[in-house]
């Protein structure tokens, strides 16, 4: 009763204009994602192709913008009574309570009858797909925040070698200020500042420290001297990159790729961008995993996620596309296209770069990392987020308050 | 005899009241009754999905906690006032000087009130260029020599909520200069030629004479603008993103972003919350003034 209620003030009060339930073919499964840039355009049409051949049809449905724009527009849809066949997310909290409330397809008989828990590398990631021993989605991709992009260029031009680890990055700085050249490269948007904090801290802290911040939630940790250490070097990025006015994480990556900046702490999605430039990896520019220090991998990622629908032709359908998406061929021509990495250990990549098998070797030898998305709620994410970025671009906050403000986060994030 | 013959007060136009009857019961459940759902489960601990899990006003200590909330306050408060008194003046002036019997009026009515078709997004992104220091206005004033000129508050914390503002002015005021125009023209001519044959001068006309007369024609202005003022969202999303960093967030975006965004729906509602006070605190002395007294009368 409470929740027939609940879900009419939603539809009433904040849904009232939700487009009108599209009655969907026996075959044709909507899929909405939020891949819209030319390598991860070309990533989804290797999908599309993969599952129009199997006799359904897949329809199409990009929404513009990041995550951030598109979840709430998916959320919404399903919450007010018009689910797609298929979206993606990212595993993690993110749909917890959408399964939670029974609104996710149930796919654990394909898993079993495929043997995802043996196939899936690292296991963990259905593991994020898994709610009371059910399993709610396929996770598709591998994706790290634990990168730094380096322009070959850049320091050529300054006469300094390039850097191969944080702290030789922090010394270079100077020579590379002295031509113009910005030394990190940062976009505006929230989520960027507080990824390369997360990226320093597993890098300069060491895992430890972020799984006992982030985990395990222990405020005395994230008020401690390690953090302090970890926030000092946040502000001090902070004044490396002042020159850097730009606003999306992909212009901030062309700042590298021309060589108007040094580097960018930047997820492995940012290789994208550097191979639509024709910039080759080792020779244009190098990349640094756990920032030279901590070779580590953290295993965020994109999921697909099957709204459930009382229709058995529909469902099926479903089940036809998360096994399809988690076949080898289609796996390997997805990531190759996307410069991600593959959710299987059993398949064969030898046309990835080197950065990609710099990123395979270290998966192999199992230095993974929990990501983010894995272990903080949506909403302390958000207040995360709101935070480092308010302190990247105000100068008068100081590391210490910074600092202060986060642990209280910490304190109360669930 | 007669009034024996008129049915109750109650039954009085009886098919009218039967035919707003759907209308009233859209009103109740929609507003006040979705209102009362929001502010009850604004004392909740809802994330995603709104349960009833209470939690005390946790949500609203919360809320006046957060730095962003209170730079949200501050910046609606500037905006607010700014906007309410630019938009005001800027528009009766150019209702007055347009009222001056000038040529082309219709050419320029139409000139100032163009932007007032376009939406807040356009609004945003034209500003946004506008504003913008790699190819705007200060790319352009230095093209002309000035070198040292600066001129970017799209860039700068301090100045942000100012850059929104001027979009906000340049979207609105054309609309309020034709309610004042309307009201301008409502008034008799009869009075100015009184005023004109006493020797009272021009300026002096409008303040004591004309204005006092315009005073439905300013309330009208003055709801308009104020709804304008509390809904803001779009223009800011826009034109800043709320940045840099956060100076430039407002109440809107809060409610939105906790409410989609960070899926914390308590906290959205905490601050829809506040916000709805924040006008029922301005709106029922207003409305107790004004209606109450037209009853006395």
């Amino acid at each position: 009763m409470e929740m027939t209620f609940a879900r009419v003030g939603w539809a009433a009060g904040v849904l009232s204009a939700t487009a009108l339930c599209t009655a969907a073919m026996a075959t044709e499964l909507e899929v909405t994602h939020w891949w819209t840039s030319g390598g991860e355009a070309a990533a989804v049409a290797e999908f599309a192709k993969a599952f129009d051949a199997g006799g359904d049809t897949w329809v199409d449905g990009a929404i513009a913008g990041s995550g951030g724009v598109a979840r709430p527009v998916i959320v919404s849809r399903i919450l007010g009574g018009d689910p797609m066949g298929a979206t993606q997310l990212n595993h993690g909290r993110q749909a917890e309570e959408l399964v939670e409330a029974g609104l996710m397809l149930d796919l654990t008989d394909v898993a079993e009858a495929e043997g995802w828990r043996d196939i899936v590398n690292p296991v963990s990631l259905l593991d994020s797909c898994t709610v009371d021993g059910k399993i709610y989605c396929v996770p598709v991709n591998i994706h790290s925040w634990q990168w730094m992009w380096l322009s070959r260029k850049a320091y050529e031009e300054a006469g300094v070698d390039v850097p191969t680890n944080w702290d030789e990055f922090v010394a270079a700085a100077p020579a590379l200020e002295e031509k113009g050249i910005v030394p990190l490269a940062m976009g505006q948007q929230a989520w960027q500042t507080a990824g390369a904090f997360s990226v320093l801290n597993v890098g300069l802290g060491g895992e430890e420290l972020w799984k006992k911040v982030n985990v395990e939630k222990d405020a005395d940790a994230a008020a401690g001297p390690e953090m302090a250490r970890i926030f000092e070097a946040f502000g001090n990025a902070r004044s490396l990159a002042a020159g850097s006015t730009v606003q999306d994480w992909n212009q901030a990556t062309n700042m590298v790729i021309t060589g108007k900046a040094g580097g960018q702490i930047m997820g492995d999605w940012a290789q994208g961008e550097f191979s639509l430039a024709g910039s080759k990896a080792g020779v244009d520019y190098e990349c640094l995993p756990g920032l030279g220090i901590k070779e580590v991998i953290s295993t965020g990622g994109d999921a697909f996620y099957f709204p459930k629908q009382d229709d058995a032709e529909i469902e099926a359908a479903q089940k036809r596309m998360a096994s399809m998406m988690l076949s080898r061929e289609v796996q390997v021509a997805f990531n190759l296209a996307k410069g991600s990495l593959p959710v299987r250990g059993d398949i064969d990549l030898s046309a990835a770069n080197d950065c990609m098998k710099k990123g395979l070797e270290i998966l192999a030898k199992g230095n993974i990392l929990i990501s983010g998305d894995q272990v903080l709620s949506a909403d302390t994410q958000g207040q995360v987020e709101d935070l480092m970025v308010e302190f990247w671009n105000d100068t008068s906050i100081t590391p210490a308050d910074a600092q202060a403000r986060y642990a209280s986060i910490i304190a109360d994030a669930d | 005899m007669a009034r024996s013959n008129r049915p109750p007060k109650l039954l009085r136009n009886l098919s009218a009241k039967i035919a707003a009857i759907p209308m009233i019961a859209t009103a109740i459940v929609i507003f006040v009754g979705c209102t009362a759902w929001t502010v009850a489960h604004s004392f909740t601990g809802s994330r995603l999905l709104p349960k009833l899990n209470w939690v005390g006003t946790k949500q609203y200590d919360r809320l006046w906690d957060a730095n962003r909330w209170l730079q949200s306050v501050e910046n609606i408060v500037i905006y607010g006032v700014c906007s309410l008194i630019f938009s005001l003046v800027i528009g009766f002036l150019l209702a007055a000087l347009l009222d001056q019997k000038i040529r082309f009026e219709n050419t320029f009515r139409t000139i100032f009130l163009y932007p007032f078709a376009l939406s807040f997004i356009v609004t945003g992104l034209v500003w946004q260029w506008v504003l913008n220091p790699e190819f705007g206005i200060e790319k352009i004033v230095q093209g002309w020599g000035f070198e040292g000129f600066a001129f970017a508050p799209l860039q700068n914390q301090d100045w942000v909520i100012y850059g929104v503002l001027i979009a906000g002015l340049w979207q609105g005021t054309g609309f309020v200069m034709c309610l004042m125009l309307a009201g301008l023209r409502g008034i008799d001519e009869d009075i100015w030629k009184a005023a004109r044959v006493d020797g009272i001068p021009m300026w002096k006309t409008y303040i004591f004479i004309v204005i006092p007369m315009m005073k439905g024609v300013l309330i009208t202005a003055l709801v308009i603008i104020a709804a304008g003022i509390v809904k803001v969202y779009d223009l800011v999303v826009a034109q800043t993103g709320g940045g840099p960093g956060i100076a430039s967030e407002v109440p809107a975006k809060y409610v939105y972003d906790y409410m989609f965004k960070n899926q914390n729906l308590g906290q959205g509602f905490a601050a829809s919350t506040v916000m709805l006070l924040t006008v029922l605190i301005i709106l029922i002395p207003w409305a107790y003034l004004e209606f109450g007294r037209r009853k006395r009368g």
